[in-house]
C-alpha cells in the first residue's frame, strides 16, 4: 500500500481538475459529490497507509515518483517520505477534510459559486498532502506555496464584497513574508549541507557551523510564523474569517495553519542542534498563546473568537516544540484539528441557521439547534481542556512538558492562557446558546441544519471526545508517543527513566483547576451577572478598549509599515515617471529639436542639392589632388 | 603605339565638357536640359576613359570596356530621369525644377 501513497494526494487533485473543467457547465452542485467521494477514498487510503506504517518493521520509507530538478549536486526528487509522522498528518488532513467536504455540501448548497468552491477545496487538500508527504524542502515548498494560494482563493471566495478580497490580499502578503523566510532557510540549508532531502540534512546537521544552523532554523521559523499566524505575523488569520465557514474550519483551523508546526516538528533534528533557536520558538509560541487568548476574551463575532482561539492554540503547539516536546505538539495538532474544526463547523451551523455572526444578537439557541449545541459543547470542553475530552490530554502534556523540561515561566503562561481559554469558550457558548433570545426575529427563524451538516458534526464530536484518550493514554506512553518516538525523539541528557506520576498528577490537577476556574468565572459573569460583564468592561476601561481593538496591531502595521511601504512605492513611482521616463522623453525631445534645425537643409530645390553634390566633389578632388601632388601628407 | 593627337588635348576637352555639364546642371531650371547636361558629364568621363585606354594600348583595355558600362548606366539614368520628369509634368504642367519642391522639409 505504501508504494501507492501517491494516490492519496492524486485523488483530490483529480477531483479538483474534474470540477474545474466541468463544474461550471455540467456538474454544478454535483461537484460536491465528486470532491467528497475523492476525499473519502483518499482518507481510506490514508488509514491503510497509516496502519501499514505502524506495522512495518522499518518505520521510514521513501517512495520516489520521478526526479524533478537535477542540476549538478542539487537534486529535488518528487518523492514521499512515509513515516509515522507524515502518515499521521496525512490521516488527520484527509479525515478532517473529508468530513468538512461532506458538511460543505449542505453549507454551500445555495451558493452560485459552488463549483468554484469544490475546485479550490480539493486542490487545497492536494497541496496540503504534498506538503505533508514531501521528503525534501523543495517539494514541501511547492505544497507550502500551493496551500497559500488556495487559502487566498478561498478567503476571497465572495469577491463581490470588498472585505473578503482585502482579507485575501492581506493573508497573501503576510504569508509572503513567511515564505521569504522559508526560501532563505532552504537555500542556506543547501549551501551548508549540500542537500535538501530531510534524511540527508538531518544526518549531516552536526557538521554545520552552529551560528549558521541557528540562522537556518530561525529562517524556517519565520516561515512557520507566517503560515501558522504567530506573532508578529498573526493578524491575517482573524481577517481570513471572511471566507466561507467550512474554509475557516479546514484551512484556517485544522490543517493549513498547522503547516508551520509540522515544518518545525519535521525539522526537529535541525532545531535541536541549532541551540538558541528552540527557546525562541517556545517564547514566541507562549507569548502568542497568551496574546491571542486575551483578545478572544472580548470579541463579539463568533468566528473571530474561534480565530483568535486558533492563534492561541497554535501558540501552544509552538510552545511545545520550543520546550523540546515535539510529540506533544503533534498530539495537540491532531486533537485540535478535531475540536477546532468542530467548533468552526458548529459556528457555521449557527450562522447558517441565523445568518448572523454577532453573538450579541443570539442567545437561547440551544433549544433550536440541539445537535449543534451538544457537539459544540463537547468541542468547547475539549478546548477548555476538561478531562477526559481530547484537548485535556494534549494541552496538559504541553504545559507539563514546559514545567518538567525546565521552563517554569512558560508553564505559568500556559496555565494562565488555560484560564483565559476556558473563560472565552464559556462566554461564547453562553452568549450563543443560553440565556434569553436577544433578537426575537433571528430566534424565531433559526432552524437546525440538515443531516449532511449535522452528521459530520457528530463524527467530529466523537473525535473531539475520543482522540485524546485513543492517541495519548497513558500520558507520555500512549499510542502517539510510541509511534512518533522513532521520528521525533529529542536527545536529552537525562532520559526520563521513570515518569514521576506525582508530578504529572499535580501538573494535570493544576491544568484542570485552571480550566474549571475559567469556566466558573465565565458562568458567574454571564449566567449570574455577578459581576456584570458590562461593569467589568467599564472598570477595565482602557484595557478593554485595547483588547477590543486587538492591541491596535492592525493600526500599527497600517501606520508604520503599510504607510512606509506606500511612501517607498510612491518614491519608486516618482523615480520611474521623472527619471526613467523623463530620460527617455528628454532624449526624444532632443532628437526632435535637432531634426527641426536640420530640416532646413532639405530645401526641396534640385539646384541646392546639385550644388552640394558639386561642392562635395570639389572637396574630394581637392583632397585627392592634395595627396597626389604631395601637398597633403597622411 | 603613338598618336598624332597628344593626350593632354583629350583631357582638356574632357574637362571642358565636364564643367560645361556641371555648370548646366547648376544653372539651368529645365529638367530635360539638366538631364542632357548630366549626359554631357558622363560622356566627358567616357572621353577620358577612352583616351587613357588608347594611351595604354594593348596593355590595358579595361578603360574601353568601362565606357560600355557607363553607356548602360547613362541609358538607364535617362530612362528613369525622363520618367520622373514626365510624372512630375503630369502632376503639374511644368518642367521647371524650382517649381517642384514638395519635398521641402
Amino acid at each position: 500500500m505504501i508504494d501507492q501513497v501517491w494516490l492519496i494526494p492524486a485523488l483530490p487533485l483529480a477531483a479538483a481538475v474534474v470540477n474545474g473543467l466541468f463544474g461550471r457547465r455540467w456538474l454544478h452542485r454535483a461537484t460536491g459529490l465528486v470532491a467528497s467521494l475523492a476525499l473519502g477514498a483518499s482518507a481510506l487510503l490514508a488509514i491503510a497507509v497509516f496502519v501499514e506504517v505502524l506495522g512495518a518493521h522499518d518505520a521510514r520509507r521513501t517512495v520516489t515518483l520521478y526526479e524533478w530538478i537535477g542540476v549538478g549536486d542539487f537534486h529535488a526528487r518528487v518523492s514521499a517520505l512515509v513515516d509515522p509522522l507524515s502518515a499521521l498528518m496525512a490521516l488527520v488532513v484527509t479525515g478532517v477534510s473529508f468530513l468538512i467536504h461532506v458538511y460543505s455540501n449542505g453549507y454551500m448548497e445555495h451558493d452560485r459559486g459552488v463549483h468554484r468552491f469544490f475546485t479550490w477545496l480539493p486542490l487545497f487538500v492536494f497541496f496540503m498532502l504534498v506538503l505533508v508527504l514531501a521528503d525534501n524542502y523543495v517539494v514541501m515548498f511547492v505544497g507550502w506555496e500551493g496551500v497559500g494560494l488556495c487559502s487566498y482563493l478561498l478567503i476571497g471566495f465572495w469577491f463581490e464584497r470588498p472585505e473578503p478580497y482585502i482579507a485575501a490580499k492581506k493573508a497573501f502578503v503576510m504569508n509572503r513574508i513567511g515564505d521569504w523566510g522559508f526560501t532563505v532557510g532552504m537555500i542556506l540549508t543547501f549551501l551548508a549541507v549540500g542537500s535538501v532531502t530531510f534524511t540527508e540534512v538531518f544526518e549531516k546537521v552536526g557538521r554545520v557551523d552552529p551560528t549558521l544552523l541557528t540562522v537556518i532554523a530561525l529562517a524556517f521559523f519565520l516561515g512557520a510564523t507566517g503560515k501558522s499566524a504567530q506573532l508578529p505575523l498573526h493578524s491575517w488569520l482573524p481577517d481570513a474569517m471572511e471566507g466561507p465557514t467550512p474554509v475557516s474550519a479546514l484551512i484556517h483551523a485544522a490543517t493549513m495553519v498547522t503547516a508551520g508546526v509540522y515544518l518545525v516538528a519535521r525539522s526537529t533534528p535541525l532545531f535541536a542542534a541549532a541551540g538558541p533557536a528552540l527557546p525562541v520558538v517556545g517564547i514566541v509560541g507562549a507569548i502568542t498563546a497568551l496574546f491571542a487568548a486575551t483578545i478572544a476574551l472580548v470579541q463579539f463575532d463568533i468566528k473571530r473568537v474561534m480565530a483568535y482561539s486558533t492563534v492561541s492554540q497554535l501558540g501552544y503547539m509552538f510552545l511545545a516544540l520550543g520546550v523540546g516536546a515535539p510529540i506533544a505538539a503533534i498530539f495537540h495538532l491532531a486533537t485540535h484539528a478535531f475540536f477546532k474544526a468542530l467548533l468552526f463547523l458548529g459556528s457555521g451551523s449557527v450562522i447558517h441557521a441565523t445568518e448572523e455572526q454577532d453573538m450579541r444578537r443570539m442567545g437561547g439557541l440551544r433549544r433550536k439547534l440541539p445537535v449543534t449545541y451538544w457537539t459544540m459543547l463537547l468541542a468547547g470542553g475539549a478546548l477548555a481542556a476538561i478531562p477526559p475530552l481530547a484537548g485535556f490530554w494534549s494541552k496538559d502534556e504541553i504545559v507539563g512538558a514546559a514545567f518538567t523540561n525546565g521552563y517554569p515561566i512558560l508553564w505559568g503562561i500556559g496555565v494562565a492562557t488555560g484560564v483565559l481559554t476556558a473563560f472565552y469558550v464559556t462566554r461564547a457558548m453562553y452568549l450563543t446558546f443560553h440565556g434569553e433570545p436577544r433578537d426575537r426575529h433571528i430566534y424565531e427563524h433559526a432552524h437546525e441544519s440538515p443531516p449532511v451538516m449535522t452528521v459530520p458534526l457528530a463524527l467530529l464530536a466523537a473525535g473531539a471526545v475520543l482522540s485524546g484518550v485513543v492517541l495519548g493514554f497513558p500520558p507520555e506512553g500512549g499510542f502517539v508517543h510510541r509511534s512518533l518516538e522513532p521520528v521525533l525523539s529529542v536527545e536529552r541528557p537525562e532520559q526520563h527513566a521513570e515518569p514521576n506520576y506525582v508530578l504529572i498528577a499535580g501538573l494535570a490537577a493544576t491544568s484542570v483547576a485552571a480550566g474549571l476556574a475559567g469556566i466558573a468565572v465565565g458562568l458567574a459573569m454571564y449566567a449570574r451577572r455577578r459581576p456584570d460583564p458590562a461593569a467589568v468592561a467599564r472598570a477595565a476601561g482602557p484595557i478593554y478598549t485595547l483588547l477590543l481593538n486587538k492591541y491596535f496591531v492592525d493600526e500599527l502595521y497600517d501606520h508604520r509599515i503599510v504607510d512606509l511601504g506606500k511612501a517607498a512605492f510612491g518614491a519608486a513611482w516618482a523615480f520611474d515617471i521623472h527619471i526613467i521616463d523623463g530620460l527617455v522623453n528628454r532624449l526624444g525631445w532632443l532628437t526632435a529639436l535637432v531634426g527641426s534645425g536640420a530640416r532646413r537643409i532639405q530645401t526641396g530645390l534640385v539646384g541646392n542639392y546639385a550644388l552640394s553634390i558639386v561642392a562635395g566633389l570639389v572637396v574630394l578632388i581637392a583632397v585627392y589632388g592634395g595627396y597626389a601632388t604631395g601637398l597633403l601628407r597622411r | 603605339m603613338t598618336s598624332l593627337v597628344p593626350l593632354g588635348a583629350f583631357i582638356a576637352i574632357s574637362a571642358a565638357l565636364f564643367f560645361i555639364g556641371v555648370a548646366g546642371v547648376l544653372v539651368r531650371r529645365n529638367a530635360v536640359v539638366i538631364l542632357m547636361c548630366v549626359e554631357l558629364m558622363l560622356n566627358a568621363a567616357n572621353l577620358a576613359f577612352v583616351a587613357f585606354s588608347r594611351r595604354l594600348g594593348l596593355l590595358d583595355e579595361r578603360g574601353s570596356v568601362f565606357v560600355v558600362f557607363v553607356f548602360v548606366v547613362a541609358a538607364s539614368e535617362v530612362a528613369v530621369g525622363l520618367a520622373i520628369v514626365l510624372a512630375a509634368y503630369r502632376n503639374r504642367p511644368t518642367v521647371d525644377v524650382d517649381q517642384v519642391h514638395e519635398m521641402k522639409g
